[in-house]
């Protein structure tokens, strides 16, 4: 049984639909890229996941359990997700890290900062005092505070430069490695091939492709090979 | 008081006024000519037709329907001056029902409840008048607040539920600094009352030749009144806005950005 499944998903919103009928599954372990040009429908599809978006048809199954049968306040601390840029709260570090989790004593949130690899010194920083990639690392934390079962990443390295950007991808790597399965949405060819153990090409709406990345280049679909060929 | 009484020539003589304020704006080519004219006329109609049905409301005769269906429509046409002033706020108009209803009930029931006032025509509808005119800016100023909060800190707002907090939580600072912006400026003004201005209820008592230590406690009443009116009806929307903002799943609902005008 995958961690999620999705069976004959759409998303209708006012700007049209987002996603046709997609049935596809995100295994228990190891990295999973969502991988597509922007504008296909990755980002609904991981937000699905944690609920903050909802399907107008089909299901989605968390651990063989349909997520609206889930309380979504539980089902989001079960699947963190970290998004696109990093966004902290006023206050300090030790702040954000409260609202996560509010009330754990300082030892807590700097085990949380050192799975993200920064200090416990960053609690008493500024939140808005700090550099792009330590916020989005902070914004890991936060995440971890949860101790979540799963990571729900979306383009997480988008804002970021590459010294940061490969720092985060070795964390996430890290993380599946250590038993914690990582969802990454990327539009990025090289970074899915860095990064996926598994793989689903979304285009338009649609997955046109699931599974091994090796196996990628040799599959036969005409807007897959495009995909790849054409963002190479 | 009949000193103070003001004749049919007194007001023409004051028209002079208006007529300054069209000069100036001639002058400095501003184009404000005819508004001004056709807001000073419309409201001496406004003004007499209102004083004329008051007459009829508040005579010692009348019956309290007729004060209370005053009351009603006074609220209902105030609602849907917030309804057409925050047109990108969902259900604009029943959240400003619900305030209104909520305030009534809070300060007319404190007012004629407690006995401050006797319950009468004379007393509840003007005081009816001040409950509702001086919270309506406040209304919309935190409906709307609110919304353009929720919508340009999507991003935030969106973080907090990722980590599970319910909704009503994950809206909290954003409609406490849309109340504090709300509520700051009523805050600013009842402290400045009597120093920096003289507010318009004991202006009017001293001009029809009250006492000005009477007129100060009618006055204080009144700025209660309004602090206690302004605070009410901005909790009831803030709280109602917030609530219809998110889903019962806890997602925030889409808040599409309105055309720049």
């Amino acid at each position: 049984m995958g961690l999620f499944a999705l069976e004959g998903v759409g998303v209708a919103t006012e700007r049209g639909q987002v996603l046709h009928d997609v049935t596809a599954e995100i295994p228990a372990r190891g990295v999973t890229v969502l991988v597509g040009p922007s504008g296909a429908g990755k980002s609904t599809m991981l937000r699905l996941c944690n609920r903050l978006e909802v399907a107008t048809t089909g299901r989605v199954l968390f651990h063989g359990e349909d997520v609206v049968t889930i309380d979504p306040l539980a089902l989001r601390r079960r699947a963190g997700m970290v998004f696109q840029r990093p966004t902290l709260f006023g206050g300090t570090v030790r702040d954000n890290l409260a609202v996560a989790l509010p009330g754990a004593d300082d030892a807590t949130y700097a085990a949380a900062l050192g799975r993200a690899e920064l200090p416990s010194t960053f609690l008493d920083c500024p939140a808005d005092e700090i550099s792009g990639g330590e916020a989005q690392r902070v914004c890991v934390a936060r995440t971890l505070v949860t101790d979540p079962e799963v990571l729900l990443m979306d383009e997480p390295t988008a804002a970021l430069d590459e010294r940061p950007r490969f720092a985060l991808e070795r964390l996430a790597r890290h993380f599946a490695d250590e038993g914690v399965p990582v969802v990454w949405v990327t539009h990025q060819l090289d970074q899915m091939r860095r990064l996926a153990d598994h793989l689903l090409v979304v285009i338009a709406g649609r997955v046109r492709y699931a599974g091994e990345v090796g196996a990628l280049d040799s599959h036969g679909d005409p807007e897959v090979s495009a995909f790849v060929g054409g963002a190479r | 008081m009949i000193d103070t009484d003001v004749t049919g020539a007194g007001v023409a003589l004051s028209l002079l006024l208006v007529a300054v304020a069209i000069a100036l704006s001639w002058w400095q080519r501003l184009g404000l000519q005819r508004p001004l004219a056709w807001a000073s006329v419309r409201a001496v109609v406004q003004l007499v037709v209102v004083g004329t049905a008051l007459t009829i409301v508040i005579d010692e005769g009348s019956p309290p329907a007729l004060w209370w269906t005053w009351v009603v429509v006074m609220v209902l046409f105030a609602a849907e001056t917030v309804h057409r002033r925050a047109p990108e706020v969902p259900s604009a108009r029943w959240l400003a029902l619900s305030a209104y209803g909520a305030a009534s009930a809070v300060t007319l029931g404190v007012l004629f409840g407690l006995g401050v006032f006797p319950l009468e025509g004379r007393t509840l509808v003007p005081l009816s008048g001040m409950m509702v005119g001086n919270s309506m800016n406040a209304t919309v100023l935190v409906a709307r607040r609110i919304v353009e909060e929720l919508r340009d800190k999507r991003p935030e707002v969106e973080a907090r539920l990722a980590l599970g907090q319910p909704s009503r939580e994950a809206a909290r600072p954003y409609v406490r600094a849309a109340l504090r912006t709300a509520l700051t400026p009523q805050i600013e003004t009842t402290r400045a009352v009597g120093l920096v201005f003289l507010p318009g209820a004991m202006t009017g008592l001293i001009l029809a030749g009250v006492e000005p230590v009477d007129a100060v406690l009618v006055q204080v009443v009144v700025m209660y009144l309004v602090l206690g009116a302004v605070a009410t009806t901005t909790v009831t929307v803030a709280v109602g806005l917030a609530r219809r903002l998110f889903t019962s799943d806890h997602r925030l609902v889409r808040l599409p950005r309105p055309a720049d005008a």
